[in-house]
């Protein structure tokens, strides 16, 4: 255990702060004023796609995660915007980076990490969820092409994407892990329709996407055929250190200390309700204990258990925190949309409803307790049922 | 920056895992509980071969000279084991008192034989910290002290008690007027109840070191509480890989496998806090007091959690004194209690951000 700054780090730390500092003016409210011109000025400076080869549009620094969080603090102390995070620059570029070939790399991943492609994830399906890997898309070969039929749900950035990364099934006869292709879809494509999908926030956060007869050449498999499961699972891991991030989750607390401390009741604060105290504490606590877990998996490898629980304990906390929130509010509370009374834009309660989508989505608290006991505590593996 | 054991520390973690898995295995922890003796002497004298008396007392004085980190590394494993022994009392608060607040008389005099382990000391500071009960309480007055102390943690057989008065202030005493066990849940570790009536005693600085001591107690019974935790959920896996139902393992249900993954999932963001906790202890003062209440509050809850999860995985066979899974059922309920239940010390978490009166 030694949590201070070799002299190298301190130094890295200061020049964050000053480039900060010096480009104060080309953000506002945490939004840069032009965001692909903000992307591009951090992709130079090494505060986005830092890891990334120049070759392929990237910073080409080595990995040092402490480099990293360097860096995603002091652009939260500075409240300056962090580079772009979508799904093709977490989930497609490393993937790419690992199992693409060098037309793809080269044609894919510098737009997208400049922000100039928008990419949405097309895994899962109405009859596929948590099995994943029942999907039934299919992708029939046609000359040098596939022509695709079947549906995507919870594509959430579908409406706004140039492209899709995609799961099909081009071997329908092999079993279901070994017939699957990893296949990148333009969306303009013809046969290509986007239905917003509404949820229970009022939203449409996430999208359905209907394919009918889609033509894609086969050149568009990454991995290579047949390989998609294999291909997909490299990037899984990607989405769930996302959804558990404990950063966020300390934000939110904060803003929940300052709504406590600030709301009144009969003129009494709610933070002096012993009650509500109490609960505030115990979430406190566990934003803490997340917060160091969080920084053991940085630098510990024997933590692989503590790296296997992120996602299941990261959401929930993450939607306890916004249920107290409300809870503090009482019947102010229930308000939503829009009105004078109306606190924090309604952000607490849509946050409460939509977290219970993360801590559904991207693998089920259940497919998540299921890892933590098969991979990290060596209890037997679910039954794998042999079918279509 | 490293949030990971050192090589050293995690030598140590080992050597203790050894060492107690040869000098305190359920058979001589049983034996401790139910023949009530007052301390398990070849435990100690076993744990001081390895420096553990000393652990936290500089190396002028004739111990190790490491930090709290490895005190906390310590306890884990001593509640992973419920090993029977003064540690808390004779190797952590004593010393620390006497380094916080001693003269460099009293630490010339009383360090280097804590930390050979040719004596123990105890430690009765319940009152100032978790509130008096049943009118109890110790004055000071004129180089005296009278009154009682309950919940004194390592005092049977001590040589030296480290007391703290009504208003906090720390003394040293060589005697008593009076002594008595009081019967917890928890068979592993002794509490006492002393008397006092005009008895002499000399003051230690008056510092504010008994706050240092309350947050060094709460990282030790949450590192405690880490360990036997991490205990019952190895124990209940174990079982659960074993024990056959309806023809399979019963760890292959979902209903048994999840309250194992639930369990390890409150553990080891516990296990980071208590070390960050610990860690802050000696490196981070500032964010230390509240670092310890989190970690003592913290693992209360999840300490109960398992508890009584691991127990029911365990079904039938869980609740019996044959299979001795009470011990550290017990062991963890007494943690959550001692030096403050959880509700009392979120209040002082509360208060030291100034979110409370």
């Amino acid at each position: 255990m030694d949590l201070t700054l070799t002299p190298e780090l301190s130094a890295f730390r200061e020049e964050v702060r000053a480039f900060l500092a010096a480009h104060r003016g080309e953000y506002e409210a945490g939004q840069p004023k032009d965001p692909l011109a903000w992307q591009r000025l951090l992709i130079e400076h090494g505060y986005a796609a830092r890891t990334i080869p120049k070759a392929y549009g990237g910073f080409g620094a080595q990995p040092d995660i402490l480099k990293a969080r360097i860096i995603a603090e002091a652009f939260i102390a500075a409240g300056a915007p962090r580079g772009l995070a979508n799904q093709g620059i977490s989930m497609l570029v490393p993937t790419l980076l690992e199992v693409g070939s060098e037309d793809q790399k080269t044609r894919w991943i510098g737009p997208t990490l400049r922000g100039e492609v928008v990419w949405c994830q097309g895994y899962s399906e109405p009859g596929a969820g948590s099995d994943l890997a029942s999907l039934q898309t299919r992708a029939v070969e046609d000359g040098e092409d596939f022509v695709i039929s079947g549906s995507k749900i919870w594509t959430s950035t579908a409406h706004l994407a140039d492209m899709m990364f995609c799961l099909v099934r081009t071997e329908p006869d092999k079993p279901k892990h070994e017939g699957i292709s990893y296949v990148l879809i333009p969306m303009d494509t013809p046969g290509i329709e986007v239905r917003p999908l509404k949820t229970m926030t009022g939203y449409a956060e996430f999208n359905e996407v209907f394919f009918t007869d889609v033509r894609v050449p086969q050149a568009n498999v990454v991995g290579g055929r047949g390989r998609g499961w294999q291909v997909a699972n490299t990037t899984l891991k990607h989405e769930r250190g996302m959804l558990g991030d404990p950063n966020a989750t300390e934000a939110r607390l904060a803003a929940l200390i300052e709504l406590m401390k600030t709301e009144t009741v009969d003129g009494e604060r709610i933070i002096d309700n012993p009650v509500f105290r109490d609960r505030l504490m115990q979430l406190q606590a566990r934003v803490f204990a997340m917060k160091f877990n969080g920084l053991r998996i940085l630098t510990d490898e024997t933590a692989g258990l503590a790296r296997l629980i992120v996602k299941l304990q990261g959401c929930e906390l993450n939607h306890q925190v916004a249920a107290l929130a409300i809870d503090a509010l009482g019947e102010l509370g229930v308000l939503y949309h829009e009105g004078p009374h109306l606190r924090a834009k309604g952000s607490w309660q849509r946050n409460y409803m939509f977290d219970l989508g993360l801590i559904i989505g991207g693998g089920t608290a259940q497919i998540q307790k299921n890892i933590i006991a098969e991979r990290g505590l060596g209890l037997p593996r679910e039954p794998k049922t042999v079918g279509a | 920056m490293r949030f990971a054991l050192s090589e050293d520390q995690v030598l140590l973690q080992d050597s203790l895992a050894k060492a107690l898995a040869e000098l305190a295995p359920l058979e001589r922890v049983r034996r401790f509980a139910d023949d009530n003796e007052p301390c398990a002497g070849d435990i100690w004298a076993g744990l001081a071969e390895l420096g553990l008396p000393g652990l936290l007392i500089d190396e002028a004085h004739g111990g190790l000279g490491l930090g709290l980190i490895e005190a906390a590394l310590a306890a884990e494993a001593l509640g992973r084991t419920v090993a029977p022994t003064p540690f808390l009392g004779s190797a952590v608060l004593a010393p620390l008192a006497l380094k916080l607040a001693g003269s460099a008389e009293q630490q010339a005099r009383w360090l280097p034989r804590l930390a050979a382990g040719e004596i123990t000391a105890g430690v009765a500071i319940a009152e100032p910290i978790a509130g008096a009960r049943d009118g109890a309480g110790v004055d000071a007055v004129a180089g005296r002290l009278t009154g009682r102390a309950l919940f004194a943690v390592g005092a049977e057989g001590a040589d030296l008690l480290v007391v703290a008065d009504r208003t906090g202030g720390l003394h040293l005493a060589e005697s008593a007027e009076a002594t008595a066990p009081m019967r917890t849940i928890d068979a592993t570790r002794r509490l006492t109840e002393i008397s006092f009536k005009a008895t002499p005693a000399e003051p230690l600085a008056s510092n504010g070191a008994l706050e240092r001591l309350r947050d060094a107690a709460w990282v030790m019974l949450a590192a405690d509480t880490v360990g036997a935790a991490g205990a019952m959920l190895g124990k209940a896996v174990g079982y659960a890989q074993e024990r056959r139902q309806f023809g399979r393992v019963i760890g292959s249900f979902q209903a048994v496998k999840h309250l194992c993954a639930e369990m390890a999932a409150e553990i080891e963001p516990a296990r980071a806090l208590v070390w960050y906790a610990a860690y802050a202890f000696d490196h981070a003062p500032d964010e230390a007091p509240l670092m310890a209440a989190h970690a003592k509050a913290h693992t209360s809850e999840i300490g109960r959690f398992v508890a009584r999860t691991a127990t029911e995985v365990h079904g039938g066979i869980g609740i019996t004194d044959l299979l001795g899974l009470h011990y550290w059922f017990k062991r963890i309920g007494l943690n959550r209690q001692l030096f403050g239940g959880p509700e009392r010390v979120r209040e002082t978490a509360a208060r030291l951000q100034g979110l409370a009166a």
